[in-house]
């Protein structure tokens, strides 16, 4: 470990060194730009590092995966950023993806494949699924979270539009945490209020906001820790905690942060 | 006396069919007004979907209770129809109960059941009325759900109100048979004494024999005619569900909930300004992009609009709708129908063409600051124990809005501009992307440093 640093090779320096990685990771806006996300990004890469996952991403040739255009209905958009990152991907023979981004994760799973892009998709709930299961990352002791209350925030990208369910409570079931669920959970899990474009303008008149119905939720299973999976939840959640003014006793983590602190990275 | 009742009945069938003929055309028109959408692949999936879905009724088992309540006068409805086609062939052919000579024993142990069924539908639908009328459940409340003021209200309640009436028909047609048969009554073949309705007989206790004829009579027309007029009712009701269940579920979209319809219109275009295709000379350009009016749909869509009973378990899930804001999935699909419906009228009265009215799905029925409130959470997707999908018709209708009408919120159009100019919907550079990285290679250097 003497002589260990973080490594983030681009697909660009892999392949003039006529080298493949196992998997792209696609890292998305938010986790480029987002002050809070990139520290998801950071936590990730970190965990890919220790987990010796020969990984590349595509730094400054990545763009939007146009996920926020097409859901607020402009496909021009949405196809001109698609269609370019395609042309990326296979330029690069990209066959594997994982990302941390629900959004994302569900264009270029299933949007893409209609404008000629096919690759194998991963959310980093997933990926650290199988890093987990595999054995490549080992949490020892579990010393960091015993006895703590951990309560998961379903994203709907990930969730209802994906049926992925379990794998993030898999990870997080690795900490040794005492997992506590919500009344709306899984199927019936409620909305942060920031897909479909939502998180790029202000809601409609109504009563209250989507984020502070939810996190009212969350703070009645009197977890401690709210632990996200997707960049928007996570703006969501925490103007939530902040709102109800618990940022001491009350924190947001994305799964990757929770799995990094676990391991002392 | 018999022969007027036959020539009476077949009257009465025939104007039935003629009118469920009728409606049932303009229905399947207006679905047909709709974009053409391939959805009969993979027909086993499809198959088991259907068989599950709306023959199980998978998914009103969310709520147990509700769940078995509902079941119950769903197999009622079905089961107790078998009876129909007796009573059909008894009405034309002037006979009565004409299944009790080949059936023999067999038919008091099926009437029985039909009873305990009947019964059943009796229950749950007393249940589901107290729900609506005392218990006031939330989605059902006109107060809070603008949607189910006035008609839908009262549809809602005047069904249930219906089936319980049916039901008392068949009961007391049973028990004054049966009490007829007692009395040895010619016309009156001996079925024994029935499961329920034998419960009802002392009711009739000294009754001369012909005001139990009249009596049985009056019943008899009572729960045929009460079928005749709901069978009509219906397809004018949300009660229409109990049809378009079957076909609105196989024919559900099988692609996973998160997936967008590609418009290949517009990858044309893409394709031709990034220079990976030269411009195709015969291009058609279509007239309008996403959808303002219910042609602009597939019509699987409108489909979804018939099939929908209001139940409003998208509703009661949407976070749009619970924190107050105008949307709410199940007026989408109300609205569609309304649409549907006036076009039909429409067509009724024009000789079978529509005839242009100046009205649109989005502006005259859904507003902009509906379809704008939604999160595209898929909550109203997963809800719908019939497979509806109203997320669909807002994405269409989202599309038309911006790229039709270039009409969307300011702060869209900021994010559109960044999206088009930095590739990202926050204005950073592009050239700064990756600058996330340099912050990693110091941490990772210093506790490289602190570790050794």
């Amino acid at each position: 470990m003497a002589e260990f640093a973080y490594q983030v090779p681009t697909m660009a320096d892999m392949a003039a060194r006529g080298e493949t990685p196992e998997v792209l990771f696609w890292v998305g806006c938010a986790g480029s730009f987002d002050d809070r996300y990139k520290k998801v990004t950071v936590a990730f890469v970190k965990i890919l590092n220790a987990a010796g996952v020969k990984f590349a991403v595509l730094g400054t040739e990545e763009s939007c995966t146009g996920d926020p255009a097409r859901r607020a209905g402009n496909e021009f958009t949405f196809q001109m950023l698609a269609m370019s990152n395609i042309q990326v991907l296979d330029m690069y023979h990209v066959k594997k993806i994982v990302t941390a981004c629900p959004h994302c994760f569900n264009t270029l799973k299933n949007e893409y494949p209609a404008l000629g892009g096919n690759y194998e998709v991963l959310h980093h709930s997933e990926y650290l699924q199988q890093l987990i299961d595999t054995g490549r990352v080992r949490l020892q002791g579990g010393e960091v979270f015993k006895g703590k209350k951990i309560t998961f925030h379903d994203s709907c990208y990930l969730g209802r539009a994906n049926d992925v369910y379990e794998a993030p409570r898999h990870v997080l079931e690795a900490l040794d945490a005492d997992l506590v669920e919500m009344k709306r959970c899984r199927t019936k899990g409620l909305c942060c209020g920031a897909g479909g474009g939502q998180m790029f303008k202000e809601p409609e008149a109504g009563k209250k906001d989507i984020n502070i119905e939810r996190i009212e939720e969350a703070l009645q299973t009197g977890a401690d820790t709210i632990a996200v999976a997707c960049p928007f939840c996570m703006v969501m959640m925490t103007d939530g905690v902040k709102n109800k003014e618990k940022e001491q006793s009350v924190k947001v983590y994305d799964l990757a942060e929770l799995i990094a602190q676990a391991k002392g990275l | 006396m018999s022969i007027i009742q036959q020539i009476l009945f077949i009257a009465a069938l025939g104007v039935v069919a003629w009118l469920m003929y009728r409606r049932i055309g303009i229905i399947g028109k207006t679905i047909r007004l709709g974009k053409e959408e391939i959805r009969t692949d993979q027909p086993a999936k499809r198959l088991s979907i259907m068989m599950r879905v709306a023959f199980g009724q998978k998914k009103m088992f969310d709520r147990p209770l509700i769940g078995i309540l509902h079941f119950a006068v769903y197999a009622g409805f079905i089961l107790i129809n078998i009876e129909i086609l007796e009573i059909i062939l008894d009405g034309m052919l002037g006979t009565h109960r004409l299944f009790v000579a080949p059936l023999g024993s067999f038919y008091r142990f099926l009437i029985g059941f039909f009873e305990l069924l009947a019964l059943g539908v009796l229950i749950a639908c007393s249940i589901f009325l107290i729900r609506r009328s005392v218990l006031k459940v939330e989605r059902f409340q006109p107060v809070r759900h603008r949607e189910m003021n006035g008609w839908p209200q009262l549809d809602g309640k005047l069904i249930l109100v219906f089936e319980i009436v049916l039901m008392i028909a068949i009961l007391c047609m049973n028990a004054a048979d049966s009490a007829l048969q007692d009395l040895g009554s010619a016309h009156y073949p001996a079925t024994g004494d029935l499961l329920v309705s034998q419960w009802l007989k002392p009711i009739f206790t000294g009754w001369s024999e012909s005001t139990l004829i009249v009596f049985e009579r009056l019943a008899w027309w009572a729960h045929i005619l009460g079928i005749f007029a709901f069978a009509i009712y219906l397809t004018y009701s949300k009660h229409l569900h109990i049809a378009l269940a079957f076909p609105n579920t196989y024919f559900s979209r099988l692609e996973p909930k998160g997936e967008m319809k590609n418009m290949p219109e517009i990858t044309q275009e893409v394709k031709i300004m990034l220079g990976l295709e030269t411009q195709a000379g015969d291009t058609a350009v279509p007239e309008r992009f996403g959808a303002k009016d219910v042609a602009d749909l597939s019509w699987k869509n409108l489909m979804d609009a018939y099939s929908c009973t209001e139940c409003g378990r998208c509703t009661a899930a949407c976070p749009a709708n619970i924190t107050g804001k105008k949307l709410s999935p199940r007026k989408i699909m109300m609205d569609t129908r309304d649409r549907l419906e006036d076009m039909g009228r429409n067509m009724l009265a024009n000789k079978g063409e529509f005839v242009p009215d100046n009205k649109s799905l989005l502006g005259d029925y859904i507003l902009e600051e509906e379809i704008l409130a939604c999160t595209t959470c898929n909550a109203c997707v997963q809800e719908c124990p019939v497979l509806i999908n109203p997320l669909d018709i807002i994405l269409q209708l989202r599309r038309h809005k911006v790229m039709d009408e270039a009409h969307a919120p300011g702060s869209w159009n900021m994010m559109f501009q960044n999206l088009d100019t930095n590739q990202a919907p926050w204005k950073f550079s592009a050239s700064d992307r990756f600058n996330w990285a340099a912050a990693l290679a110091d941490s990772g250097t210093q506790e490289n440093q602190t570790e050794s």
